[in-house]
């Protein structure tokens, strides 16, 4: 049985097919203007890498921020359910789940039965999430994928004294014009993103073991950043990017064994503006 | 007897030069890279004004965040030490000051004689300080002066969703890119502002004669805007520029410090 799970970021849209046994396929996409536009490019990329069509999927199930205007799916369901149920399936043993996403940062707490215990939530405050990391690359012209490899070369430990993007972003061109050198800023910058997801999680106590998903998970300066400020061990998942998606995906898988077990009719669901 | 008090900000500087409790010149100027080079600027463009020479000066006491980078000082005295001296010789019947900087936001209350007995500043977060505004102005395209102006002609105000000026810069984007007219964004932003302040006034609790210093007391439309918030009139600033009130009280305590008298 096949069923899709489908996660619309701020940043990038992310999709997954399943079956029973496992991954199928995935695919993450750049948002494009609509969250429909977007949900519909990264299904289709990732129905065509498994050859599948829509009519294959028994039930796909929709979650992130765009998840409400999305028109062909037959269930919703929130990132924080979504991201919690992904990181059990990825990492069996994780408690503490720190996801970091373009727009927003989560942290949440995973009971012993996989559910969600507690959880809390930052988009508030820019911060903290990756927003901060593209507003710095950008300003210093680095590609937001280099900065992990660039942050590894430091040498000499720099502390950034604001936690405000717009402050630190000064204090980083300051930095950069008194002769600082970049990976040592970037480790800096790197520190203080994690500075703030940690303190997020701490909130809630952070409970071993822990595991970081979300699309900055994938740079490693920023898993080393955060494990340092977690002070405790912090667990790798193979696709911190799609966790969102796979825990969709697992719902649709929950949800079309619930229905019978077999394709179930899908109904265009009607846009909410 | 003249005496001098320099206030190096973060965005701009001030200096000004008083004689027997009266301004004799003052300046305002963009804060340059160096602290010390926007102090010897902004103190040198005074002088030549009030055609004097730094000899001719009694005293001189320095504030602001480049406070401590001022070559000519005689010392340097905290911020809010001298807004509030300078609050209470601008507007005597202060008792809350609220003086926005170029990164910071302050909120004081003062006793009749001036003495200041509570406080409290936000300098972590832009929001709510003269950087939200100009983050802001720079999007827009159009002048810091001018927001407060542009704000008087909008018909109906956007609301911004995001206090944080990084959030509230792709919202403002938004607004921009779907056709909203310049007025409405500003006074949405100048609401924000406001809003942002009221939380630390509010922090602090806010007495009679509310006023407002820094060059953010210059835009009308976040005046109007923090008034409804606050519900009652913020007393105006006349007597000199509100933007001139740290430079002001570190000459006040210039003035003092050369009677030999107490700080």
């Amino acid at each position: 049985m096949i069923v899709a799970g489908c996660d619309v970021g701020s940043l990038t849209a992310k999709a997954v097919i399943m079956d029973e046994n496992g991954l199928v396929a995935s695919a993450v996409a750049l948002a494009k203007r609509s969250p429909e536009e977007s949900a519909r490019a990264v299904i289709d990329r990732a129905l065509k890498d498994a050859g599948l069509a829509m009519t294959d999927v028994a039930w796909c199930v929709g979650t992130g921020y765009g998840r409400k205007n999305i028109s062909f799916v037959n269930s919703v369901e929130s990132e924080i359910a979504c991201h919690a149920r992904g990181a059990v399936w990825q990492a069996p043993s994780a408690r503490t789940v720190i996801d970091i996403g373009g727009q927003d940062c989560k942290a949440i707490k995973i009971d012993a039965a996989g559910g969600v215990a507690r959880f809390l939530y930052n988009d508030k405050c820019a911060s903290g999430t990756g927003r901060f990391l593209e507003i710095i690359a950008d300003a210093l012209e680095i590609g937001l994928e280099d900065l992990g490899g660039i942050s590894m070369k430091s040498t000499k430990k720099i502390t950034l004294s604001n936690q405000c993007v717009v402050f630190a972003e000064t204090e980083i061109i300051s930095l950069v014009n008194d002769g600082a050198e970049i990976p040592d800023i970037i480790r800096a910058l790197h520190n203080a993103v994690a500075n703030r997801a940690a303190a997020l999680a701490k909130s809630i106590t952070v409970e071993k073991d822990a595991v970081m998903t979300g699309g900055v998970a994938r740079n490693a300066g920023m898993f080393e950043a955060l494990k340092n400020a977690l002070g405790c061990e912090l667990l790798r998942v193979e696709n911190p990017q799609i966790n969102g998606a796979i825990g969709a995906a697992l719902m649709a898988l929950d949800a079309a064994r619930g229905a019978g077990g077999g394709p179930v009719p899908r109904k265009e669901r009607a846009l909410v503006d | 007897m003249m005496v001098a008090g320099c206030d190096v900000g973060s965005l701009t500087s001030k200096a000004v030069i008083m004689g027997d409790g009266k301004i004799v010149a003052s300046v305002i100027i963009k804060s340059k890279a160096r602290p010390g080079d926007s102090a010897d600027a902004a103190m040198g463009q005074a002088l030549s004004k009030a055609g004097l020479s730094m000899n001719d000066i009694a005293c001189c006491v320095g504030t602001g965040y480049g406070r401590d980078r001022i070559s000519f000082v005689k010392e340097a005295v905290t911020e809010i030490a001298c807004h509030a001296k300078g609050a209470q010789w601008l507007v005597p019947s202060a008792r809350t000051v609220i003086d926005i900087g170029g990164q910071d936001c302050k909120a004081m209350r003062l006793d009749a004689r001036g003495n200041m007995v509570k406080f409290t500043a936000n300098d972590k977060c832009a929001s709510g300080t003269g950087r939200f505004l100009e983050v802001m102005a720079r999007v827009l395209h159009v002048e810091l002066d001018d927001l407060g102006t542009l704000s008087a002609s909008s018909r109906s105000a956007i609301t911004l969703a995001s206090a944080c000026t990084v959030w509230a810069q792709a919202d403002v984007i938004q607004h921009l890119n779907s056709g909203v007219p310049v007025a409405d964004i500003a006074a949405g932003i100048n609401s924000a502002m406001a809003s942002r302040m009221s939380v630390i006034v509010n922090n602090i609790g806010f007495e009679r004669d509310v006023v407002m210093t820094g060059g953010v007391a210059k835009n009308a439309g976040v005046v109007a805007a923090l008034e409804k918030l606050l519900g009652l009139r913020i007393k105006r600033v006349t007597r000199a520029d509100p933007q001139l009130a740290g430079a002001i009280g570190a000459a006040l305590i210039a003035g003092e410090r050369a009677q030999g008298g107490k700080s």
